[in-house]
């Protein structure tokens, strides 16, 4: 029975629903202490002294750390992603500190461990801990950080650059030349903070008497983290458990390897013996969970007179915060995704990344795609304006053709290999776009109808593209039981996608068991071994792929072993009804749970070169990524006065390969325009001159809520992947790239300012009411 | 700082009492006192809804209560939802995986709170009407429409139900 591609509930749910699934802070363990850190109040500072004398004598506290009682343990933590092999790139790895030793390099970057019979006594002991530091200027603004003389984030560099990367395809000197019109423009695109409703949190025990270290931990990539520490700890890997149990929303910034609580927290509690525990607190959370985006782009677009593309100059900052754990891959992402789903013949890109005063930054949800897409969508829409072409138009005579995949864009991509597009088709997801959102109609009728009744609409439509999947692999387990229990193990954690049950669903379908019959096992160290995490979107398409080839495995054993059985050809049997039976005869069969007990025979050898039981593993590892497509539409309307911005309607059509399961994806989809307009219109981190974050908590940092969403409309194209035999492409970042490009597209057409042109994000009313009045001054002063 | 009180609620029908300190929020009391865990913390200032509970039947917030001030009172949490488990599930409940309500699951338990009294009030209610009442719960993951649908659900299957 077909069950990929079906809309499928979710096997996890039952737990969820009723309060009994296990998250981080849930873990109880006889004996447990409780962490606080203490954090720096300042963003940058000169540390002369850490007393912390006081807090050691306070009634019920266990013990304090600074970085000089770490010894040898204080080291940076590892470089993530090695830059890649572009030439000319320069990088300086400057990692992140378990605390802080000489120097502090942003808000809230931690000082001092405490830990104490509770959470509430060891901060209280925090209290009596003093800090004697003298603060430095804070290097806040991108452009100033690199004026000379500015405040150095870390002193031994010459600048606060920490990275350049030049990238070229083609030739734009001599595409300039050529072109009849050449727009440049610069766009701001600032930090936002992935704020899943989850903070972070750790666990540890160290079982003295099996010398085991078990962890929860709310990470992305429990194998990764499992890994790092038992080198840093001097363990062998089979010593350390990491456990992701349930965890409340990833987005990016829980796959950060490794924060400073994980590296602690573990280490105290083997040298106390104790169980301790960390929960991370929100505004602890706006200062020490690492952040997204922050870039300036001076981007220039040559022309033909027709509105082809000839060439993309872009110049840019990316603020990469402290340190620089993750390597380039969010400005990576922003240089390459830039090229979109259109051709562009020749592109001349260089970015700089710069230290900053402020939280590290790390990928979240889009990992620096949106701003790529944010700048070729602007400089779009400015052509469209200057040369008197269609705004529809104007992307469909640029779109890559569907006859030219794979195509390649000669740049170098996050994973370090050149950017190729596996596939796709982009014409009809822009027609049913403009069908779904009805832009016809609107722009001829409703529009003007409303205009004339005095109220502000306006319509936009934009094109992304999204690479997904990347490598490097994943793997998984597949087995049957003697019971008929189905289990399905994979490394890869789970942050509420639903691989639970699309995994469930792929190994279901090979084996002819219902959904429901397939337990799926994720983010345990000690059930599977070998992975990289959930990052990228690429949880079901890597993993995914990996649970296929498992389960056809385990498929073709079974039909092996039933085939003995039987006493029938192979050819003659089918995997069907809960096990195998003959075809032609179906009444001769033999059950799944049967098969599982004669693969492991409890009298009589193991034939040389097979294996016992019903089980097999096996691993997929895509050479690239598989590159998934999209046009969201929208129609938005604004109120003059208050610049209070309703969004009337949305539409996502997209394609990201075979779907494997329509009602997640159509979640993930929702989702991530939820945080696409959080993003464009309500999230903004305001940072002062000093480095303090004026809005660390959810009375001022807005999310959006259920009356700021609309409703999405959701079409989906399917043009399969050849890179994998599911044909799937990732999902989880589509809805969130383009969101913010597409909504001052919209905005703009609401407002209908002659001249009038957004070149930032995020926007806020006020803002927006600022840079209105800017253009009407500026309209009546000409 | 030790001031231990000892504080006897009602929790999903069941007599409880625990010692805590003055300063212990209801949300911690109930999740690590208690060891009911299904009650989540999102911000612990009373803006998320994650740690929603009914407090003698009334949608509040157990981060903005002290423990001691529930003395007496009567608690449910999502635990009290569907008391026999995996199969029973309560309709509102089932509505919400019917239509993938949730996704990393963090914020369900408040909504539900949030929502199973709001449903007995409105059993007929417009999407608006909805989209009002969850307003004060945020999720991070959904974009709120499935949890809306589901919401709608479960509404329309009481009143076929109760029509029929
Ligand atoms: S934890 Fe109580 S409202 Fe957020
Ligand atoms: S489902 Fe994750 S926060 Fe709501």
């Amino acid at each position: 029975m077909r069950l990929v591609g079906r809309r499928v509930r979710r096997n996890e749910d039952p737990r969820l629903l009723t309060g009994r699934a296990l998250f981080v802070d849930d873990v109880q363990r006889p004996g447990m202490l409780h962490v606080a850190f203490l954090r720096s109040p300042f963003a940058h500072a000169r540390i002369n002294e850490v007393d912390v004398s006081m807090a050691r004598e306070f009634p019920g506290v266990h013990a304090v750390y600074t970085a000089a009682d770490l010894g040898d343990y204080w080291r940076p933590g590892p470089l993530l992603v090695p830059p890649p092999p572009v030439e000319g790139s320069v990088f300086h790895e400057r990692t992140q500190v378990p605390l802080a030793k000489d120097k502090i390099r942003h808000l809230g970057e931690p000082v001092a461990m405490i830990v104490a019979d509770s959470r509430a006594l060891a901060e209280d002991a925090s209290d009596r801990i003093f800090l004697d530091c003298e603060p430095l200027d804070a290097v806040v603004d991108l452009e100033r950080a690199l004026e000379p003389g500015a405040p150095l984030v870390h002193d031994d560099l010459d600048s606060n650059i920490a990275a350049l990367v030049p990238q070229r395809k083609g030739d734009y000197a001599s595409a300039r030349e050529r072109a009849d019109v050449v727009i440049r423009r610069r766009l701001v695109y600032d930090r936002g903070a992935s704020a899943a409703i989850e903070n972070r949190g750790v666990v540890a025990e160290w079982d003295r008497l099996t010398e085991r270290l078990m962890i929860w931990d709310t990470t992305q990539a429990p194998i990764p983290i499992r890994n790092g520490l038992a080198s840093m700890l001097g363990l062998s890997e089979s010593q350390v458990r990491v456990v992701a149990p349930f965890v409340g929303g990833g987005f990016g910034p829980k796959i950060m390897m490794f924060y400073p609580e994980e590296v602690l927290v573990p280490w105290a509690a083997i040298r106390l013996d104790r169980p301790l525990k960390w929960i991370e607190d929100r505004s602890e959370n706006f200062v020490a969970t690492t952040q997204e985006r922050g870039q300036i782009h001076d981007a220039e677009i040559a022309l033909t007179r027709d509105g082809r593309i000839l060439g993309v100059k872009d110049s840019f900052l990316h603020d990469t915060g402290a340190y620089d754990p993750y390597g380039l891959t969010v400005p990576l992402n922003s240089q390459c995704t830039l090229l979109g789903p259109y051709d562009v013949p020749a592109y001349e890109s260089e970015f700089r990344a710069v230290f900053t005063t402020k939280t590290i930054v790390t990928p979240y949800r889009g990992a620096g795609r949106q701003h790529g897409v944010f700048v070729i969508e602007r400089l779009l829409d400015a052509a469209s304006r200057e040369l008197g072409i269609d705004r529809i138009e104007i992307r469909r005579r640029n779109f890559i053709g569907p006859d030219d995949f794979p195509y390649a864009n000669e740049v170098i991509y996050q994973d370090a290999a050149p950017l190729v597009y596996d596939s796709g088709n982009y014409e009809p997801l822009l027609d049913k776009a403009k069908e779904m959102i009805g832009w016809e109609k609107f722009v001829a009728e409703k529009q003007p109808r409303l205009r004339a009744e005095g109220r502000h609409v306006g319509i936009g439509i934009v094109a992304y593209v999204e690479g997904t999947g990347i490598g490097p692999y994943e793997g998984a387990r597949v087995q049957v039981e003697p019971t008929g229990r189905v289990s399905v193990v994979t490394g890869v954690g789970t942050q509420g996608q639903g691989h639970y049950t699309v995994l469930a669903q792929i190994a279901a379908e090979q084996l002819g068991v219902g959904v429901s019959d397939v337990a799926v096992v994720t983010g345990d160290t000690d059930q599977f071994h070998w992975g990289s995490g959930t990052f990228a979107s690429r949880g079901a398409v890597v993993a995914g792929n990996a649970v296929h080839a498992a389960a056809k495995e385990v498929r073709h054993r079974m039909l092996e072993l039933a085939a003995k059985h039987l006493d029938a050809p192979v050819e003659e049997l089918e995997v069907a009804d809960g096990g195998v039976r003959l075809i032609a005869d179906p009444e001769r069969h033999i059950d799944r749970g049967q098969l599982a007990s004669l693969a492991n025979p409890l009298r009589g050898a193991v034939e040389p070169g097979t294996e016992p039981g019903l089980e097999a593993t096996q691993y997929f590892g895509p050479y690239r990524g598989a590159t998934a497509s999209g046009v969201h539409a929208a129609i938005v309307e604004v109120d003059p006065e208050t610049m209070l911005v309703e969004v009337l309607d949305y539409v996502v059509v997209h394609d990201c390969g075979k779907v494997l399961n329509p009602l997640l994806v159509d979640g993930q989809v929702h989702g991530g325009v939820a945080q696409g307009l959080g993003n464009a219109f309500y999230e903004e981190l305001v940072y002062d001159d000093e480095g303090q974050l004026l809005n660390a908590s959810f009375m001022d940092f807005l999310l959006p809520t259920s009356l700021d969403v609309p409703r999405v409309k959701v079409g989906h194209l399917e043009t399969p992947s050849p890179l994998n035999e599911l044909g799937s492409k990732g999902a989880g970042e589509a809805g969130a790239i383009p969101t913010a490009a597409l909504f001052v597209q919209a905005l703009e057409d609401a407002l209908a300012i002659p001249g009038f042109e957004i070149r930032e994000i995020p926007l806020h009313p006020s803002r927006l009411w600022e840079l209105v009045r800017a253009a009407k001054g500026a309209e009546e002063a000409e | 700082m030790s001031d231990r009180h000892t504080v006897r609620v009602t929790v999903n029908g069941e007599p409880r009492v625990a010692e805590t300190e003055a300063r212990t929020l209801l949300s911690d009391f109930l999740r690590h006192d208690l060891g009911l865990t299904g009650t989540h913390v999102g911000c612990e200032h009373g803006v998320c809804g994650a740690c929603t509970i009914l407090f003698d039947g009334e949608p509040v917030r157990s981060c903005l209560l002290l423990a001691v001030q529930a003395e007496g009172r009567t608690i449910e949490t999502v635990e009290g939802l569907a008391p026999d488990g995996r199969d029973h599930l309560h309709p509102l409940q089932e509505a919400f995986r019917e239509t993938h309500g949730l996704q990393c699951g963090f914020c369900t338990p408040g909504f539900l709170m949030t929502l199973v009294p709001f449903l007995e009030e409105n059993p007929d209610p417009t999407e608006h009407e909805i989209r009002m009442a969850l307003s004060g719960n945020l999720c991070r993951c959904t974009g709120y429409q499935h949890i809306v649908d589901a919401v709608q659900l479960a509404a329309k299957k009481k009143t076929d139900e109760g029509g029929a």
